[in-house]
């Protein structure tokens, strides 16, 4: 109790904290942290749509299994992270094309990826402290050629989003439709998850396995409830992802506690605002007069 | 005979000087040993408004499918405005059941009408908005949506989101409209306005219309003519020609009771929804 009192005064020490960001590897930590924001801004509305907040869960835990079998195999971990995020992006992609199916197949595999993750971890004779990093994150960690990678499959996602929106939105809100003027959704259902491994992969990184949620699901359930409009809502999602996460990294900076913690706090909060005004604006349609009924 | 008015033209085949906007030739769709329809020859001309009926699994849906270009005919050829049927084929336009939409799904009316109009092609679509929001508009007021186009979706009424997906289906300026049992969840009245405001908006584009349902009653006033499938068996024609106790009889292999009650069809003996089975109930009463 007395350890968090004090790391939260020391979050009030701005003296520290503007030290602290004159530090390349701190500057290095943004810049990874803000290509996140927009990468998982840009995909957590239709992360929401498509209801797959499970299955981000479950790509998480892959990521982390390849993280830390690479940390074990003494290669980037990053770069394991990425191999566990797509594989379980196939997986589930393969596994689950039907609906049914999909809740009980993540269930199954990210069971299995946690389990092999822990016995990874434990064959690692390396001290503790990196290990835990792969569950909250560990921002501090990263280093320029991590920026590297993060920066160029950030920018790798954004294309492919740019080029594959318009059917992706349109098979994910209006199905039937979608199907009926030739949308190919059984080939956009795998890829999406493939870039949503991708930014999931990234996201282990800088706020952990455990937490990547708060980026890839928490501010598209947030935009949800204030707007309508699907490009406001992803206009919306990128600030409260890019808030949550440099907000989280920069208050953690002083008081050096988990980065993880402070980002789930931001985008936790910025999630119940948007509830209370979205609950307020339902009211409001539901009030509406009955649209005139001619014929 | 029942006629819906701006489809008077006669319908003679020597005379047309347009392609029909559909056209099957001895088509023939079979699922391994099933054969759903087989020989089917059909033509719908622009502006005709031909209803589709039959019990489930009869392959009412499947016809659609057809057309959609999503599913091979197993032999025959199948037309749209005089070209073979693709995926995708933007000629179509097409009208799904009304589904309950989530409160909180990130979409408005004037963004299903745009999805409608170019929602299939790739890219984010930077050029030509003002074009695409010029059709959009026009779409939304052509089927009187523009007092709601900007509200949340999910938060409409069953009628309002099936006028929506007439603009939809028509934003595009489609030869065939194909409606899958559009009406359904819809009470009463809605079924009524939803159906005239599909056969009006059809006739204004000159677009055919072919509408699956299962309950010919709301849209009887606007059909020209009725395509009824029984397990492989088939029969088009006017509602007058096909809707009778001996034709139904015939298709459906047992005795089956049609009768005018004011205005109404009431058939008899045969359970619309229940597949194969054919045992005799009281008909659906006004």
């Amino acid at each position: 109790m007395n350890r968090l009192i004090e790391a939260l005064s020391n979050m009030l020490d701005f003296g520290v904290t503007a030290d602290l960001l004159g530090y390349p590897f701190v500057q290095q930590a943004l810049l990874a942290a803000a290509a996140l924001g927009l990468v998982s801004g840009v995909l957590t509305p239709l992360v929401v749509t498509r209801k797959m907040s499970f299955a981000v869960h479950g790509t998480a835990e892959l990521a982390f299994t390849g993280a830390a079998a690479a940390l074990l195999l003494g290669v980037s971990a990053e770069a394991g992270a990425l191999a566990g995020a797509v594989v379980a992006a196939l997986l589930l992609g393969l596994l689950g094309q039907r609906d049914t199916e999909r809740d009980s197949v993540i269930g199954a595999v990210l069971s299995f990826g946690l389990g092999i993750g822990a016995l990874l971890l434990w064959m690692n004779p390396e001290r503790t402290a990196n290990k835990f990093s792969l569950l909250v994150g560990q921002i501090v960690g990263v280093d320029s050629a991590d920026v590297t990678l993060l920066t160029v499959c950030a920018a790798l996602v954004l294309v492919a989003m740019a080029f594959l929106y318009r059917p992706l939105l349109f098979a994910s809100v209006d199905p039937d439709v979608a199907a009926a003027r030739g949308v190919p959704a059984r080939i956009l259902a795998p890829v999406f998850s493939l870039l949503v491994g991708i930014a999931t992969a990234l996201g282990v990184h800088v706020v952990g396995a455990l937490l990547v949620m708060a980026l890839m699901v928490t501010p598209g359930a947030a935009a949800s409830r204030v707007t309508a409009s699907p490009v406001t809502a992803t206009v919306l999602s990128v600030i409260f992802a890019e808030a949550a996460v440099l907000g989280g990294i920069v208050l953690s900076l002083a008081p050096g506690v988990p980065v993880s913690a402070f980002v789930t706090v931001i985008s936790f909060a910025i999630y119940l605002v948007c509830r209370a005004i979205g609950s307020a604006r339902l009211r409001r349609f539901d009030s509406r007069a009955p649209a005139p009924a001619a014929a | 005979m029942t006629t819906h008015p701006t489809s008077a033209a006669p319908r003679t085949e020597t005379w047309q000087q347009r392609s029909p906007a559909v056209r099957l030739r001895r088509a023939r769709l079979s699922y391994g040993p099933r054969t759903l329809w087989d020989g089917l020859d059909l033509d719908v001309d622009p502006g005709e408004f031909l209803a589709i009926l039959g019990p489930n699994g009869s392959g009412k849906t499947s016809l659609l499918r057809v057309l959609l270009g999503l599913q091979p005919l197993s032999a025959g050829t199948v037309e749209i405005a005089g070209a073979p049927t693709h995926r995708g084929n933007s000629r179509i336009g097409y009208i799904p059941q009304q589904r309950a939409l989530e409160a909180t799904l990130t979409l408005r009316g004037n963004d299903l009408v745009g999805l409608g109009l170019d929602g299939h092609h790739w890219g984010i679509g930077l050029r030509q908005r003002s074009e695409r929001r010029h059709r959009v508009q026009r779409a939304l007021r052509a089927v009187g949506a523009t007092g709601y186009a900007k509200t949340p979706l999910g938060l409409l009424s069953g009628g309002e989101q099936q006028r929506l997906r007439v603009a939809q289906a028509l934003v595009g300026d489609p030869d065939v409209l194909l409606c899958d049992e559009p009406l359904l969840s819809l009470d009463i009245s809605h079924q009524r306005r939803v159906s005239r405001l599909i056969a009006q908006q059809a006739a204004e584009s000159q677009a055919a219309v072919l509408f699956v349902t299962h309950e010919i009653n709301p849209v009887l006033p606007l059909v020209d003519r009725v395509l009824y499938l029984v397990d492989g068996r088939f029969r088009i024609g006017t509602p007058d020609e096909v809707m009778n106790s001996a034709t139904l009889s015939e298709l459906y292999g047992t005795d089956v009771e049609v009768a005018r009650v004011g205005g109404r069809l009431v058939v008899a003996g045969t359970e619309f929804d229940s597949g194969h089975e054919h045992h005799v109930h009281e008909g659906e009463q006004a």
